[in-house]
């Protein structure tokens, strides 16, 4: 392990980052992985039914209407996943792709925790909250 | 078009620039806006939403491959993205009030500057530079794997890359694409961080940013999953193709290639947004 040999290094006068920070972010990237690889599932499985039902329809998006609000809504997407629409898989598979980095976030302040670095679990604590503020406060939570 | 002759050709267009965004390590996002409304003429709204959300993919799906090889810096990103992601909910809210010609020039300029950048030479300047106490405290300083064992860098100019940080995080929620270029001008340039390691850690971050915005733009209905599902599926399996392929590659000739087609859209943005056309 690399960064374990660095303290070998005399000139170097301040300590290099702990070894403990190589196993978070591997667990960090392994997670982030897993989370598109999900998400990009349900997206085409979502685009096969979505495309075996409407492929003939004309395509067009040259006007913007903005996407129906059941589209804007975590809850409304869940229930149009029920009705077993295409779309509405599509959207839950995109909206796990939003919750991936989140996630990713969120896993960071136990890896800071159990390290027990203070300032680094009120830094992620604080991207967290503007990442929440910014889900829930733009209202697709409700 | 139908909608399956749509959905094809965007799907090809987007794993096409995916693969040489990766190639190029210029980001596949920052010329999909630009194509879907110049040759798809997509609303450039809901062109954005879809970038938006193949960044998080690309970001993403990259970030394990470059963690493994330890040249991120998880100190350096998590602290910096408290200014990216507050830049993108500023870029996100604004975006929903400015027009839609102003966004096309504001995207064509930063074109400009991404193909500006990407043809400047890099100087990988000696840097063994004291270290500043500011980041010493913040802990930012690190090492990284080099030829000779792992290289210690000291991180300088603290406020300035946190507030460059702000900007790009305000590009990236205002266009939807990752503003890499932004990232690395801060950390390679400003704070003097070994441009390997602000490369990937840009990348690390930029899921993350994008994440911060996308909430607002699923929320206006700026997200449509028709257009969505073949930018984010073909971006991502591009890049992911890239990253493979990375190391045996060629690329300058690609980034003198990629880097006219990022001009001429750029100016193409510039043309339709004075002129009204978007």
């Amino acid at each position: 392990m690399p960064a374990a040999q660095a303290p070998a290094r005399q000139s170097h006068p301040f300590k290099p980052q702990p070894w403990r920070d190589r196993r978070i972010e591997i667990i960090l990237g392994n997670l982030l992985r897993t989370g598109v690889l999900i998400s990009a599932a349900v997206v085409l499985s979502g685009a096969c039914v979505y495309l075996s039902r409407h492929a003939h329809e004309p395509a067009d998006y040259r006007v913007f209407r903005g996407e129906p609000s059941e589209y804007r809504t975590i809850r409304g997407v869940i229930q149009i996943v029920m009705n077993g629409r295409g779309r509405g898989l599509i959207q839950l598979g995109l909206l796990l792709l939003i919750a991936t980095p989140i996630a990713r976030v969120a896993f960071s302040v136990a890896g800071f925790a159990i390290e027990r670095d203070r300032l680094y679990v009120a830094f992620t604590l604080i991207v967290l909250t503007i990442l929440l503020y910014s889900l829930l406060g733009s209202g697709i939570g409700l | 078009m139908t909608i399956l002759e749509f959905t094809g050709v965007v799907a090809i267009v987007a794993f096409v620039a995916g693969l040489l965004g990766s190639l190029t390590g210029l980001g596949g996002g920052v010329v999909l806006v630009p194509l879907l409304t110049i040759f798809f003429h997509v609303d450039i709204r809901y062109a954005i939403g879809a970038s938006l959300v193949s960044v998080i993919a690309t970001s993403s799906g990259a970030a394990a491959a470059y963690v493994k090889e330890g040249f991120s810096n998880i100190r350096i990103g998590m602290f910096l993205e408290i200014a990216t992601t507050i830049g993108a909910l500023l870029g996100a809210f604004l975006a929903t009030r400015i027009p839609t010609s102003a966004l096309a020039v504001i995207f064509g300029a930063m074109l400009l500057y991404s193909a500006f950048l990407s043809r400047k030479p890099r100087t990988e300047a000696q840097r063994n530079l004291p270290p500043d106490p500011l980041a010493t405290r913040l802990r930012l300083n690190g090492s990284f794997p080099d030829l000779g064992g792992p290289r210690s860098y000291n991180v300088q100019h603290v406020p300035t890359g946190f507030g460059l940080m702000f900007g790009a995080g305000a590009l990236s929620g205002l266009l939807g694409i990752g503003s890499g270029a932004v990232k690395v001008l801060a950390m390679d340039q400003a704070m003097r961080i070994p441009f390997k390691v602000s490369t990937t850690t840009s990348n690390f971050m930029i899921g993350v940013t994008a994440a911060a915005s996308a909430g607002v733009y699923l929320s206006r209905g700026y997200v449509d999953p028709g257009l969505a599902m073949p930018v984010m599926l073909g971006v991502l399996g591009g890049s992911l193709l890239g990253s493979r392929i990375l190391v045996k590659a060629e690329t300058k000739s690609l980034r003198l290639v990629f880097s006219v087609v990022i001009l001429v859209l750029g100016l193409q943005m510039l043309y339709n947004g004075f002129w009204g056309k978007i």
